[in-house]
């Protein structure tokens, strides 16, 4: 039964990129219950040194457990740090999403063409009912300030004193993963701040969230970077992490590993349209492995305001200004019609790391590349009317490509080719079962 | 037999294996990694690259029209340089080959041609950028571009200066490493880096760029190697070794200065008896 919940876990991350977990803090556990942190939502604005930093998390377990350390490249105060908007974080999410495309074959004996896009929408979410008492606060020496924002009891960590850190959270119960202090100790070494977030649930209650809000930080610093080693610490196996960047120039990638784009613009039988979460998951492995569990990979790279298809609207200037994005505007004329922004370069970033084949936190560089990229599928629905003349010839045409594409699905994914072709519907069976027999096995 | 001494001499150019083998990389960047070279863009730099190095030939009055340099250049450009404008392309070659005709000093040019149009363009323009990461990290892609590259430094008879940049640059990692109490896996990682490596076999190491004495190469090498490790983990900016070596350029005249010794030319392994009285290009 464990085994499919997890695997059931490990497919909704992938496929939908939705659940997710903070990222780049450790969780630390009250007393033995077992807290692991498996995926995350990243969002990162950035401009010159400017960075915004929006982390959203899928915590799963008791909320009055939740507690997450997290390094931040400089010293921040009070005001740097902000409760956001979950269904933002949600809508750059659909946004950004590889996309199925289906388009219908025209009747082969007329002459018109139509087609209609859809693209994958239904992201499950995991929503945190639980409630449960907060433990009081303990005001250690190593702390510097401790105050509330929204449903957040923040703790932030003085630049001498932080180094007590894991003597703190020692003290006050927290679990600490193996190997942490060594972690932290290099963080402090290279003048990176902490805070804790914990939930105060008097303020949840009020608030009246049944989950968790993204936390965001503003700070400017030269690093432009993801902490991920002290994720790798308590993590059960690899971890799925999206980051979503926000630029003003062009597409982001890391300096220290391969940026890879997903294979797209792929014909697929169309049965995927039914299990495009496990097509996506499949093939995300397969291009995992290509890689040697050392890439980190492109799925989206979009001027901001438009998109072809959409798998969601493009953000308004509103939301992205939400996300922190500064240098545009909020107001003009979005309570009238929103519109979308002008001068925002989005980049989505998969990756799925452990610390074996990631040893180093992620390092990014904005580069000028402004061409566009989506992981886009495209399904072909073959023509199924009335046949007004002999479509025999069509027919072929189209067993023929449902062939290709059954191939190319199992380059992709890895999948059973025999299962594959099991789950076609050929068209014109009929007669394509009078071929000799031995015509399909080398083909 | 003349001819056929003429051929073993051609070979003993250590400039031909240099272009094999920076084609081979070029091709396994295109064909394996994937990572969106164009060949057209490829071609425009090495026309360019060739036009601007014969205008240079008639400037500087030249006995003879060179190609193995352009093309070396053309193809380290091509290597490193990440641009969607075929024209910031062309202008990249123009500006490499140029630059080793006008900014001259005492006989030799300043820059590495290829580092000169790199530095500047990232500087000039937004749509301009390197891609450091994107030959990976795999160990063994590594070995064989360090075997490959050193292949054509033990030909350039010049190892000197990779050798004591490696060196240097990888004390100062493992240095880091220790101080900031690392697993080794990270300074690895970081070493693993096959821009490091192509930068180290093929760029820093150009014979005509770097100082005349061989200890003037290894204190050339030092140099680039901290401002490199400066730019990259006290600043934490990208391309740190790029950046480094155009910095640092302008030491060498001084160190020359210094210390003598045999200005480097290409064409001596080739005929002892062609050599120009205008310096080298």
């Amino acid at each position: 039964m464990r085994i499919i919940a997890t695997l059931a876990a490990a497919a909704v991350a992938v496929a939908a990129a939705t659940a997710v977990q903070a990222f780049c803090g450790f969780y630390v556990a009250r007393a033995d219950t077992s807290l692991f942190n498996k995926a995350s939502q990243v969002v990162l604005v950035r401009d010159g040194n400017r960075t915004v930093i929006t982390m959203a998390n899928d915590f799963e377990g008791e909320v009055k457990d939740f507690a997450v350390v997290i390094p931040v490249p400089t010293k921040i105060e009070r005001e740097q740090i902000n409760v956001g908007d979950r269904s933002i974080v949600q809508h750059l999410d659909a946004y950004t999403a590889p996309r199925l495309v289906e388009y219908h074959d025209p009747d082969p004996c007329m002459r018109y063409e139509r087609y209609k896009s859809s693209a994958d929408s239904a992201l499950p979410q995991s929503v945190l009912n639980e409630e449960a008492k907060n433990a009081a606060r303990s005001l250690g020496v190593t702390i510097e300030a401790s105050y509330t924002v929204g449903e957040y009891d923040i703790l932030v960590l003085s630049a001498k004193e932080s180094d007590g850190l894991i003597r703190w959270l020692q003290n006050n119960d927290y679990k600490l993963p193996r190997g942490a202090e060594r972690v932290v100790d290099s963080y402090l070494k290279q003048d990176m701040r902490f805070f804790v977030a914990k939930v105060n649930l008097e303020e949840q209650a009020k608030l009246g969230y049944q989950y968790l809000r993204p936390l965001q930080v503003a700070y400017e610093s030269s690093k432009f970077m993801l902490p991920i080693r002290l994720g790798t610490l308590n993590a059960k196996g690899k971890q799925e992490l999206y980051v979503y960047a926000l630029t003003r120039t062009g597409r982001v990638e890391t300096t220290n590993y391969r940026t890879v784009k997903l294979p797209s613009d792929m014909d697929v039988p169309a049965f995927v349209q039914g299990e495009f979460a496990e097509f996506y998951r499949a093939m995300f492995d397969q291009q995992v492995q290509v890689e040697n569990e050392r890439a980190v990979f492109l799925e989206y790279a979009w001027d901001m305001a438009w998109c072809d298809p959409c798998a969601a609207d493009p953000l308004s200037a509103q939301e992205l200004r939400k996300l922190g994005v500064f240098w545009i505007g909020g107001q003009g004329g979005s309570k009238i019609a929103p519109m979308p922004a002008q001068g925002v370069f989005v980049t989505r970033l998969h990756v799925r790391y452990d610390g074996e084949h990631f040893p180093e936190d992620l390092v990014f560089q904005e580069t000028g590349d402004r061409q566009n990229y989506q992981g886009r599928y495209v399904i072909r629905h073959p023509w199924k009317g009335e046949p007004s003349c002999d479509i025999s010839q069509y027919q072929t045409e189209v067993r023929q490509r449902q062939e290709r594409e059954a191939r190319q699905l199992a380059n992709l994914t890895g999948w059973d080719i025999e299962d594959i072709r099991a789950k076609i519907e050929f068209v014109g069976t009929a007669e394509a079962q009078k071929e000799p027999w031995w015509k399909r096995i080398w083909s | 037999m003349n001819t056929r001494n003429g051929l073993l001499a051609t070979l003993r150019d250590p400039r031909y294996y240099q272009i094999a083998v920076l084609s081979l990389l070029l091709g396994y960047g295109i064909a394996v990694l994937d990572f969106g070279i164009r060949w057209q863009y490829a071609l425009l730099i090495v026309i360019t690259a060739l036009v601007v190095q014969f205008a240079g030939t008639l400037y500087a009055k030249l006995p003879r029209f060179d190609p193995l340099s352009p093309l070396i250049t053309s193809l380290s450009l091509t290597l490193l340089l990440r641009t969607d404008e075929a024209a910031i392309a062309a202008l990249a070659a123009g500006l490499a080959i140029g630059s080793k005709f006008l900014l001259r000093f005492r006989g030799k040019h300043i820059f590495n041609p290829a580092n000169f149009a790199l530095v500047s363009l990232m500087l000039l323009s937004d749509r301009v950028w390197v891609s450091s990461g994107q030959w990976g990290s795999a160990a063994l892609g590594a070995f064989a571009l360090a075997c490959l590259g050193f292949l054509v430094l033990t030909k350039a008879k010049r190892a000197e200066t990779t050798i004591a940049f490696i060196v240097f640059y990888g004390a100062l990692l493992f240095g880091r490493a220790l101080w900031l109490d690392y697993p080794f896996s990270i300074p690895l990682h970081q070493v693993q880096n096959g821009a490091l490596l192509i930068f180290a076999f093929f760029m820093i190491s150009d014979p005509r760029t770097t100082p005349n004495t061989a200890i003037g190469r290894v204190l050339h090498a030092g140099l680039v190697a901290s401002v490199a490790y400066t730019i990259q983990f006290v600043f934490y900016q990208p391309n740190g070794p790029i950046l480094a070596l155009i910095i640092c350029a302008l030491t060498v005249p001084l160190i020359d200065m210094f210390m003598q010794g045999r200005i480097y030319r290409w064409e001596q392994v080739v005929d002892r008896r062609i050599s120009s009285t205008k310096g080298v290009f």
